[in-house]
């Protein structure tokens, strides 16, 4: 199981290097695609299927909308990095992390063991053995997200609300500007 | 092992942001991120031989007690899902109308613009 | 309209199949959000599918086909009538029994393991349903749009050239 997950996970680390490091776009939208999906599988092994239908539908739309907005504009590659001191700052602060959350790495429950087991009278217990009874949802996931904890479903709408509304300003603006542009336009003529 | 795996996903996200001029890799990157950061979280809560944990109506009480993966990260993982999607379609309108205005992706070329 | 005369959007053979292929994919969809409370899925899941059904359309037929079946104003109202709803759940457990999100409606022994069994925990799911699909359409609609500004330079917009020949 663990072998399984440690060879998904290399071939995720895979294609987020390719994703980074190639010079075509395109190329590098399919390959966060493919990472996407593998995450999807992973969680599927992991036992988590709701994550994994959310995230393989949430990963088809990203990527058709990330095509979408990039395949029209010219794919003049933009190779070449931005400074090379950054860029060293960069990989030495990730190393740095790396090698102090070595440490951190040590401390972590062994995989396999979930945290609700290592703490005594966790609320993940609780919810799992009352949900059922408390809510009559039998997915405890949706229980969760919608009943036990419903603040968190309602601050998560208000945000996708307010990207969605941002994102549509944003976008609507300029289409509105050269509405009127056009209207100028054709009044002169 | 799987955990320093997990935090390698996340660095290469983290390079990507800092060092890419194309603007559009550096959504990439962060969406790289995020895929990392939500794995980590599901990795926590996973149990050996783990079941869903979605009550079946044939199934013991107290089995699936015993049995099922912690459902709280998963929930929390759901929401940091959808919300990434709607902070990614808020990033691409921006790229669209940095495009538009600049007629490049190319970063350091817009703070050369911006004087 | 019909499809085969419309000049929009890719080739016969990819329409054809949007049009076998679109229904299931929205009844699929609003499975999702229904059974959210006892299969896998839930509000989230369902709503990115049913605009995926509209992307689809989108993508497929042209955006004048996909704005007539849900046109942008509608689309707009339907978002905040699904957050609405949501709201309206919470408040309901407030103004019913004095607590915030209170599932107010009891699930009896029996009713347990069926479509109608989890209290509020329905309504949400559809009320989330609703406005995940419909934002994310209209997100989609306005980038197509734009799209279609910047390959064509010169020529008008399709927002205008919409309203130029409806």
């Amino acid at each position: 199981m663990s072998e399984l997950l440690i060879i998904l996970l290399l071939l995720m680390i895979v294609g987020a290097l390719v994703a980074i490091e190639t010079s075509n776009l395109l190329s590098s939208i399919i390959s966060v695609g493919a990472v996407g999906f593998l995450l999807s599988i992973v969680f599927l092994f992991l036992g988590a299927p709701d994550i994994a239908i959310t995230q393989i539908v949430v990963e088809i739309l990203v990527l058709v909308v990330l095509i979408r907005a990039t395949i029209s504009r010219d794919l003049t590659t933009i190779t070449g990095d931005r400074e090379l001191f950054g860029m060293i700052v960069t990989v030495a602060a990730v190393l740095a992390v790396a090698v102090l959350s070595v440490h951190m790495f040590e401390q972590f429950p062994p995989f396999g063991v979930a945290v609700m087991d290592r703490v005594a009278g966790a609320p993940s217990t609780t919810y799992l053995e009352q949900g059922l009874a408390k809510t009559g949802a039998a997915n405890i996931v949706t229980a969760i997200l919608l009943d036990f904890r419903g603040y968190d479903t309602l601050g998560e709408a208000t945000i996708l609300f307010c990207s969605i509304l941002g994102a549509l300003t944003i976008l609507r603006r300029k289409a509105r500007k050269k509405q009127a542009e056009a209207d100028k336009e054709s009044e002169s003529a | 092992m799987i955990y320093s795996l997990c935090f390698v996903l996340i660095a290469i996200g983290l390079y990507g942001v800092v060092v890419k001029k194309n603007i559009v890799k550096i959504v990439i990157s962060l969406a790289i991120m995020e895929y990392g950061v939500n794995l980590f979280l599901i990795l926590l809560g996973y149990r050996f031989k783990g079941e869903p944990p979605i009550m079946d109506q044939a199934a013991d009480a107290s089995l699936f007690v015993a049995n099922a993966v912690d459902p709280l990260p998963q929930a929390l993982v759901l929401t940091s899902i959808v919300i990434s999607l709607g902070v990614l379609a808020l990033m691409v309108a921006l790229c669209i109308r940095l495009y538009e205005r600049y007629g490049t992706f190319d970063i350091t070329e817009m703070r050369r613009l911006k004087g | 309209m019909n499809g085969r005369s419309s000049r929009e959007g890719m080739s016969v053979i990819v329409k054809t199949v949007t049009r076998w292929v679109e229904g299931f994919i929205l009844l699929y969809g609003i499975y999702i959000v229904l059974y959210g409370h006892l299969t896998p899925g839930g509000g989230f899941a369902g709503g990115v599918i049913i605009a995926c059904a509209f992307i689809l359309l989108t993508l497929a037929e042209g955006q004048r086909v996909a704005s007539k079946t849900l046109n942008p104003a509608v689309a707009a109202e339907l978002d905040s009538v699904g957050a609405l709803i949501f709201l309206g759940v919470a408040v309901a457990g407030l103004v019913v029994a004095q607590v915030f999100f209170k599932n107010i409606i009891a699930t009896p022994e029996a009713a347990q393991f069926h479509l109608f069994s989890a209290g509020v925990i329905l309504p949400c799911n559809i009320g989330i349903g609703i406005k995940v699909g419909v934002s994310l359409f209209l997100v989609f609609a306005m980038l197509s749009a734009l799209h279609v500004t910047v390959r064509q330079d010169g020529k008008r917009d399709l927002v205008r050239r919409g309203k130029d020949e409806s």
